[in-house]
């Protein structure tokens, strides 16, 4: 474990399931007596639009419900258009961006996915993952935010366990099936980050 | 003993609302507001039926229902978006004229920045009309604490009060340690002095002349207000005056949140005037900080232009619209910024990613079917109104011409026939036809206007996240009550193999409307609504 405070920017197209990756971890910060804050887009930028969620933790009370510019950690995206679209957050000195690899085209201009990849590329501490296609192999394509939230997971100032518990939680309205193949995307994300 | 909770803003108001002993929350859903009574229906409270929780058709039904709760002895809450007090804006204004009886709280939510809003209006200016205190939260664990206080407020002053949120403390989460206990609701009783409900000329003066009368207390209040801090520092080159969640912003800029300038953070309205003087005097000048409007800003430059002493969105210090962020202000005070990191190309990598209805949403293919039946007719007939629909603005649509207010489409659909326009389409969805389309439809019908009303039922209240509509699947009938002739409301489902039969079931009802209104009902659901009852 790191130092114990933490701001990331989570960002993805809405319907992708950043609110959830924010979530479990806004939780399991909670249980390990944590402070948190965790903004969110709700409205209409959930219909396929650009969406973020802010999240902040500290063992200290928090004033801003933002991340500073340059203040984030972790900047991690759904798609990597998104996730670069949030670069000015990043923490210049020791921030991770950590994005899927497979861009998300819902709008006929989407740029050339392997410039969006290469500007990634160039700065010094950067995960791109995969994550749909990790998912699938998890068992459902869907969870594809539960792989991020895994390679995520090596970085957050919180026990693995305490993501675990969320995860389950989160899911187990809709049966031991679905935690399961959730729990497996996690580990897969984690398992690649750790590589 | 309480416990912690994880919390959005919106959820710490409505489980203070609960622990203060509500027995009604009445709303209309709309984005920043909609989950605090999403949260009151979770509780088991509403589910045990000591606490109404439904969606109410408007705005303005609420607020009555509201005040009809608070005549009846009991405490109820009334939420709603900023736009929304805008329709609820006569109950408002007048319950502060007949006063309360059970404890009468109306939450507003602003939107600066517009993220899901057709303006950033302050409704802090409402409170301020209608002479009655607000409050503004600079934290959910705030939010939550001030429920109890507010509903104490209104029950000792007989107001109703307002509380005023934005939509970043809206829909931010963070700890919040509740009571863990509820009141208990207040008995059903009968107002004392029942008569100063009725608002007939004789009893509104006499109760208009005690509103006023209770001014000077509500200043008191405010000037003592448990919420209204005063701060010290070193720095007196500036008195800093943060309303609302601005504090936060502006802690954020420094080690441990200690800010070096004196702060009043202000969280009760009508703003403490002496508190504010004594801030002046001990610096000389002051920046005011305040989400929205440059509400009391304006107010200390005074009616002729603007004073040295004081600086804020109106002097060009902060930007004059849109949500402060600790970076605007960390400007405005001079201080350092970092520049954040930029792509080493934006252009070639960065777009815009407006939102977009869901693919297979019923109202695509109505849109289709629309364009498809006004065939060469040219741009300019169509107004629409809001909900998901409203993104038929955007390609590859681009199918509708107006956007205003609830229930506009009709409305300026009937004003532009009258004109001559023709044709002149009304596109509407069944929530929003329910919330304000009935009484302009009621006005073209009775008035001959020729108009042709496509009503979209996707069977809920789509882009708010599905909430309950009032009258899916009986619209037709509400709209023969109406007068409509039964021959002139038609139905369609919106679906691609029916395209061919729905562009003919259009251009019929458009172009074969010599006179007076025809209605069309798609009537087909939303696709998100219905992928949740599967699950
Ligand atoms: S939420 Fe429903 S109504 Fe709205 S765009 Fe999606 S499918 Fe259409």
């Amino acid at each position: 474990m790191q130092q114990s405070k933490m701001n990331i920017v989570i960002a993805g197209v809405g319907g992708q399931g950043i609110l959830s990756i924010a979530g479990v971890i806004a939780q399991a910060a909670l249980a390990a007596g944590l402070r948190v804050k965790q903004s969110e887009v709700h409205g209409m930028a959930q219909r396929g639009g650009a969406v973020e969620a802010h999240l902040r933790i500290s063992p200290d009370p928090i004033f801003s419900d933002l991340v500073p510019i340059g203040g984030a950690g972790i900047v991690c995206g759904m798609e990597p258009m998104e996730a670069l679209r949030h670069l000015p957050h990043l923490n210049p000195e020791n921030g991770w961006i950590v994005t899927a690899a497979e861009p998300l085209v819902n709008i006929p201009d989407y740029p050339a996915v392997e410039t969006i990849l290469a500007e990634i590329r160039r700065l010094p501490r950067h995960l791109i993952l995969p994550v749909n296609e990790m998912a699938k192999a998890a068992g459902n394509v869907r969870s594809g935010n539960m792989v991020l939230l895994g390679a995520l997971s090596t970085r957050l100032p919180l026990p693995e366990t305490a993501l675990l518990d969320g995860i389950a939680r989160l899911f187990h309205a809709k049966g031991a099936a679905v935690v399961d193949v959730n729990l497996k995307a996690f580990a897969a994300g984690r398992t690649a980050a750790c590589a | 003993m309480g416990d912690i909770r994880l919390l959005l803003g919106d959820e710490a108001i409505a489980q203070g609302a609960i622990d203060a002993g509500i027995s009604g929350c009445y709303a209309y859903p709309g984005t920043p507001s909609t989950e605090i009574m999403e949260y009151v229906q979770r509780t088991p409270q509403a589910a045990a039926k000591t606490v109404h929780a439904r969606w109410s058709a408007n705005e303005k039904t609420a607020m009555e229902e509201g005040l009809g709760m608070s005549y009846a002895g009991r405490r109820a809450i009334v939420c709603m978006k900023h736009v929304g007090l805008n329709v609820a804006a006569d109950g408002f204004v007048n319950a502060a004229v007949t006063g309360t009886h059970g404890g009468l709280v109306v939450v507003a939510a602003d939107d600066p920045s517009m993220h899901s809003s057709q303006n950033e209006q302050d409704s802090r200016f409402y409170a301020k009309f209608a002479f009655i205190p607000s409050l503004e939260p600079a934290s959910q664990q705030e939010a939550y604490d001030m429920m109890a206080y507010a509903f104490e407020l209104s029950e000792t002053m007989c107001v109703p009060v307002l509380m005023r949120i934005t939509t970043r403390l809206a829909h931010s989460r963070a700890d919040v340690r509740t009571a863990g206990t509820a009141r208990a609701a207040n008995p059903l009783s009968m107002p004392p002095d029942a008569k100063r409900f009725i608002l007939l000329p004789g009893i509104a003066r006499r109760n208009y002349q005690g509103l006023l009368d209770k001014q000077p207390k509500f200043l008191d209040l405010a000037e003592q207000s448990p919420f209204n801090t005063f701060t010290d520092g070193p720095d007196k080159s500036v008195g800093i005056l943060a309303a609302g969640i601005t504090v936060n912003y502006l802690r954020e800029l420094f080690p441990d949140g200690v800010c070096p300038h004196p702060v009043l953070k202000l969280s009760q309205y009508p703003w403490p005037k002496a508190a504010i003087q004594r801030l002046l005097d001990s610096c000389g000048t002051v920046m005011v900080l305040e989400e929205g409007a440059p509400f009391i800003e304006e107010a200390l430059h005074g009616a002729l232009g603007l004073s040295p002493t004081i600086t804020g969105r109106l002097t060009g210090a902060l930007p004059r619209t849109g949500e402060l962020s600790s970076e605007t202000i960390a400007r405005a005070l001079g201080l350092p910024t970092r520049p954040g990191l930029q792509p080493a190309n934006p252009v070639a990598v960065l777009r815009a990613r407006p939102p977009r209805m869901c693919d297979g949403c019923p109202h695509i293919d109505a849109y289709k079917a629309l364009l498809d039946a006004l065939g060469d007719t040219g741009k300019g007939h169509v107004f629409a109104d809001i909900g998901c629909y409203t993104l038929g603005a955007l390609p590859p649509f681009e199918a509708i011409n107006s956007c205003v207010d609830m229930g506009a489409s009709i409305s300026m659909a009937k004003g532009a026939a009258d004109a001559g326009l023709f044709p002149a389409i009304a596109v509407i969805g069944d929530s929003t036809f329910t919330h304000s389309g009935m009484t302009p439809l009621l006005d073209a019908v009775a008035h001959g206007s020729r108009i042709t009303v496509l009503i979209l039922d996707n069977g809920t209240t789509g882009m708010t996240g599905g909430q309950e509509s009032l009258a899916t699947g009986r619209l037709d009938k509400v709209c023969a009550g109406l007068g409509v002739p039964p021959d002139r409301i038609r139905a369609i489902t919106p679906l691609a193999k029916q395209h061919a039969a729905n562009v003919e079931a259009l251009k019929d009802a458009i172009f074969g409307n010599d006179k007076g209104v025809t209605v069309v009902i798609a009537s087909r659901e939303c696709i998100q609504t219905a992928r949740h009852k599967r699950v």
